[in-house]
């Protein structure tokens, strides 16, 4: 095992050290796609790098979420987590790790699912951003009641979206593939054999 | 009169023991569900601190200066000053609030320490390294021999000669050592607040298993009275046992709150959650126990240790040691060792996960060294009701639920003696079992129902769901009462200000809160029946609330509609406080349950790795009230214990004292792929309903350690001695066996 670094020297990170700048940072991201939805300050930064989108401090960026526009403030650091759960008040995703390895933030990124912990909101412009609360009449948290798929319920949402997601991919998928395809996100209470009934109950259509 | 609180019958009840949906589900499903971390104030300011990177050290300077020129830090404040000893690693040292969480990570990272470094010791499994380090106090003991020394012996001497009389006298005599790993909490919602003070007033949303009951707290330490503080929470992500206090972190969130006069949100990180938001002390043993020629154990002799941390060392008590059963001759000494770790914090069923790991494990090697039928094993040392080999449940309780057990996971067929089944490959398979006990003794409850005359029913209840299903309860509870469906119960929790009802710990929520509600219940409705008595002209001892009337027992024709009956209140609601003393002999509840537990594991001979095939929890816990949910509890506790006895492990950097796994890619937990088939049946045969209510959240995950590591050594015919069982112990423990060509 490594030594284990401490909080100061990680979180030292955050400050540009000499040599290695934000706009680094950012160049060849897909913030490049992103660029023509930026908003001013930002585009005209972009503009300037001839395609290359140059964000340094806070600006103001439309990101698409649950099927509607906001005007969001992100620095270049700032999470889309962050912003969810900060500005939108889209608390479902929840941040409960540091690296994307309990999948308590998945959300949907253009359907794919992705941990709103571990992606920048730059990187979101431009895309179709789905939380759990999109998924309200979904037949996936029905399904996770109908089968007590939940106790705290923490972890509760970032397992409806990632079975959601799960099964766009596999609509038929059969107890196996839900066992093994199901194991990005983490329940401290132990549901997991709920929620295998859950999606179970969801590829039968019963939810 | 003490006859006027009754559960109705398994055929009359209505709500008790259905299957039904969890009350909240569909919040916490959707996203909805407000827990503290989710609490946004207007003009909240996010607080984050620096942790103590060093397990060990003085703090000889600390400047938290730097910090305000960080852009959005508004307010920096230490926790510790020069001079102080710092006693392991993650300890807050400072703490900065500003506008967002990316600012406060900044400030945290301009903190200026300087320490001096001090000796560090995290071996907790190394008795000798411990004591060389002098970091070892006595931990109790007791010592009981059927023979009693005589009014001149001298005690220690008498029972030393007696054990080791007992012992050479025994037909089967087994001497092993067996340990456990130190664990965390790992709640997924870290413990944390938001704050917000109104004048003199505070308001804590904290995420806390304790909601009556930690609002002194934060008065006591901010210098205000208990009736300013209101504790909020209306959902807590996990909790296990380490949630029951504001915490020094809770107390300098209100601090700063009113220091800046903004609303503060004081979350720990990730890595600070698993060092200072609790851990389960470790356990470790040497073990000699004597059996006569039947496998009945007549004599134990035992040393453990382990660590509870820094400052009250205690590990696992010597009291539930060895676990459940009590051979009439026994010596057991337990030692505590200090080590630089945060102190431990009660971990679901405390001390009896461990007990039952380092000590159930023993018995089952003496079934392997007999080459005897672990379960006849288990079953021979029960003794009988009359005369118990075992504390906790009687005997004949253990014994229905063995048989139970060993029918659902097909014991009988798939039963071979200890590393001598069939091999598929290198894949060998094993059963193990486990028994457990538990008290689970309904908790201290105060609940306000209130009925409206338009039909409406609602409870008020300073309690908490800790993930038990505690509004599912409570309206399960009332609904019988009232013959109503249990959705139309409204149901407040989660407040200070609500009647004070117990912290959920001990397996004691669902107990307290039910003998309240039926208490409250009960009275309501003998109210009303007073009053649909008399317009009915019947006596009201002769009616029944049942499907949405109130009637004639047996006769519809004699009734009225509930909303009738309630609007024979007139203008006023009927408000009825229900009330329950801890320890008070109720009918309607109980304590002492117990429990057996069995596993059938795949171990690969090769690569070490176990599987759980097949797991059943058998288990009593008196009356059953929300079956569903009761369920969804012991699925969880199992797969806890999966967790514990294969990947879960907090690892110490013997060097540096670092917790080297703090984050979640590092710190192992089952998931979803990781359990097997589990099959969860509850012994509910009228003896045992008859009893009540009684807890169940501590009793399933005592026994998956034993159980699991015992079905590894069926498999293999080698104890792998610690758990967790992690590959590489699996592959040493099978080349120590080949080496002592076992």
């Amino acid at each position: 095992m490594a030594p284990q670094t401490t909080k100061a020297e990680r979180t030292s990170s955050l400050r540009p050290p000499a040599g290695f700048s934000r706009r680094d940072f950012l160049r060849g991201s897909s913030a490049v796609a992103a660029a023509s939805a930026l908003q001013q300050q930002a585009t005209a930064l972009a503009q300037e790098a001839a395609g290359v989108a140059i964000v340094a401090g806070e600006t103001a960026i439309t990101l698409n979420v649950n099927g509607k526009d906001h005007q969001v403030k992100a620095e270049p650091r700032t999470t889309l987590l962050d912003v969810l759960r900060y500005q939108l008040d889209l608390t479902g995703a929840k941040p409960v790790c540091n690296d994307g390895s309990s999948g308590a933030a998945t959300i949907l990124v253009d359907g794919k699912p992705m941990q709103a912990n571990v992606m920048l909101a730059l990187q979101a412009v431009g895309k179709k951003i789905q939380s759990v609360e999109s998924l309200a009449g979904d037949a996936v948290p029905k399904a996770f009641v109908e089968c007590d798929a939940q106790q705290c319920g923490f972890c509760t949402p970032g397992f409806v979206v990632a079975v959601r997601a799960f099964l766009n991919q596999k609509p038929k998928a059969t107890e196996e593939e839900i066992r093994k395809g199901l194991n990005g996100n983490l329940c401290r209470c132990g549901t997991y054999a709920n929620i295998v009934h859950a999606a179970l109950l969801v590829v039968k259509g019963d939810a | 009169m003490a006859d006027a609180y009754f559960w109705p019958t398994k055929e009359k009840s209505q709500a008790i023991g259905t299957r039904v949906k969890r009350l909240d589900g569909p919040e916490k499903s959707n996203g909805t569900a407000k827990y503290t971390y989710d609490i946004n104030i207007k003009n909240q300011l996010i607080a984050k601190a620096l942790g103590c990177p060093h397990a060990h050290c003085k703090i000889t300077s600390i400047d938290v200066a730097p910090a305000l020129k960080v852009k959005g830090v508004v307010h920096a404040e230490p926790l510790k000053q020069s001079g102080n000893e710092i006693e392991w690693q993650g300890e807050l040292l400072a703490v900065i609030a500003a506008e967002t969480e990316a600012a406060a990570r900044e400030g945290v990272a301009a903190i200026k320490v300087e320490y001096e470094m001090l000796p560090v010791f995290v071996e907790e499994d190394n008795l000798a390294a411990a004591e060389a380090a002098m970091r070892t106090s006595k931990g109790g003991g007791k010592a009981q021999t059927e023979k009693e020394p005589g009014d001149d012996d001298d005690e220690d001497e008498f029972i030393e000669k007696e054990i080791a009389r007992l012992l050479k006298e025994s037909a089967h005599v087994v001497e092993a050592e067996y340990g456990i790993d130190p664990i965390t909490h790992c709640c997924l919602e870290p413990h944390g607040s938001t704050v917000a003070w109104e004048g003199n007033k505070l308001l804590v949303h904290l995420s806390t298993q304790n909601v009556s009951g930690t609002d002194e707290g934060f008065a006591r330490d901010l210098n205000i009275t208990s009736d300013d503080v209101t504790v909020h929470c209306d959902y807590i992500g996990g909790g296990f046992g380490s949630k029951f206090a504001p915490d020094y972190w809770g107390i300098a969130a209100a601090r700063i709150s009113k220091a800046t006069g903004r609303p503060v949100k004081f979350m720990l990180d990730r890595d600070q959650e698993l060092k200072l938001g609790g851990s389960r002390p470790s356990g470790y043993i040497k073990v000699k126990l004597g059996a006569d020629k039947d496998g009945v154990v007549q004599v134990w002799d035992s040393e453990h240790w382990g660590s509870a941390g820094a400052t009250n060392p205690g590990g696992v008590s010597h009291t539930v040691v060895p676990y459940v059963f009590t051979p009439k001759n026994y010596r057991r000494l337990a030692t505590n060792i200090k080590t630089n770790h945060a102190q431990a914090r009660a971990w679901r069923a405390p001390n009896h996960p461990q007990a039952c790991a380092i000590t159930q494990t023993a018995l089952d090697d003496l079934a392997m060294k007999m080459g005897a039928n672990s379960l006849d094993i288990f079953l021979k040392n029960l003794g009988t009701d009359e005369n118990p080999g075992v504390s906790g449940a009687k005997p004949s309780v253990y014994k229905a639920e063995m048989e139970e057990g060993a029918r659902l996971i097909g014991w009988k067929e798939l039963w071979h003696p200890h590393g001598k089944g069939p091999a598929k490959g290198s894949v060998v398979e094993g059963l193990g079992l486990a028994i457990h006990t538990w008290g689970g003794g309904a908790n201290q409850s105060s609940c306000l129902v209130k009925i409206h005359p338009d039909g409406g029913v609602e409870t008020t209840c300073g309690t908490q769901d800790l993930g038990v299903g505690t509004r599912t309860v409570l309206a399960l509870v009332l609904a019988e009462c009232f013959g109503l469906p249990y959705e139309s119960i409204k149901v407040n929790i989660g407040s200070s200000k609500m009647p004070v009802s117990g912290p959920s710990g001990g397996s004691t929520t669902v107990g307290g809160v039910s003998e309240s509600h039926r208490r409250a219940g009960q009275d309501a409705f003998r109210h009303l029946a007073a009053l649909v008595g008399e317009k009915l002209a019947v006596d009201p001892a002769t009616l029944e609330a049942v499907k949405g009337r109130i009637q004639v027992v047996g006769n519809p024709d004699k009734s009225v509609s509930w909303k009738e009956a309630t609007s024979l209140l007139g203008m006023k609601p009927l408000e009825v406080k229900g009330e329950y003393t801890r320890g008070t002999a109720s009918p309607l509840s109980n304590s002492q349950v117990g429990g057996v537990q069995m596993a059938h594991v795949a171990v690969d001979k090769e690569t070490g790795i176990i599987k759980v095939k097949k797991y059943v929890a058998v288990q009593d816990i008196g009356l059953v009230v929300a079956p569903t949910q009761a369920e969804s509890q012991i699925y969880g506790a199992v797969i806890m214990g999966i967790a514990y006895s294969l990947f879960e492990e907090r690892i110490s950097d013997p060097k540096t004292g670092a917790f080297v796994n703090c984050e979640l890619k590092d710190y192992k937990l089952a998931r979803l792929g990781d359990i097997g088939e589990i099959v969860v049946k509850f012994y509910e045969p009228e003896s045992e309903r008859s009893r009540g209510v009684i807890g169940l959240g501590e009793p399933p995950v005592i026994s998956p350690g034993a159980a699991i590591s015992n079905a590894v050594c069926n498999a293999l015919g080698v104890r792998v001695p610690t758990l967790p069982m992690t590959p590489q112990r699996v592959l040493a423990a099978i080349e120590k066996g080949a080496r002592a060509g076992g």
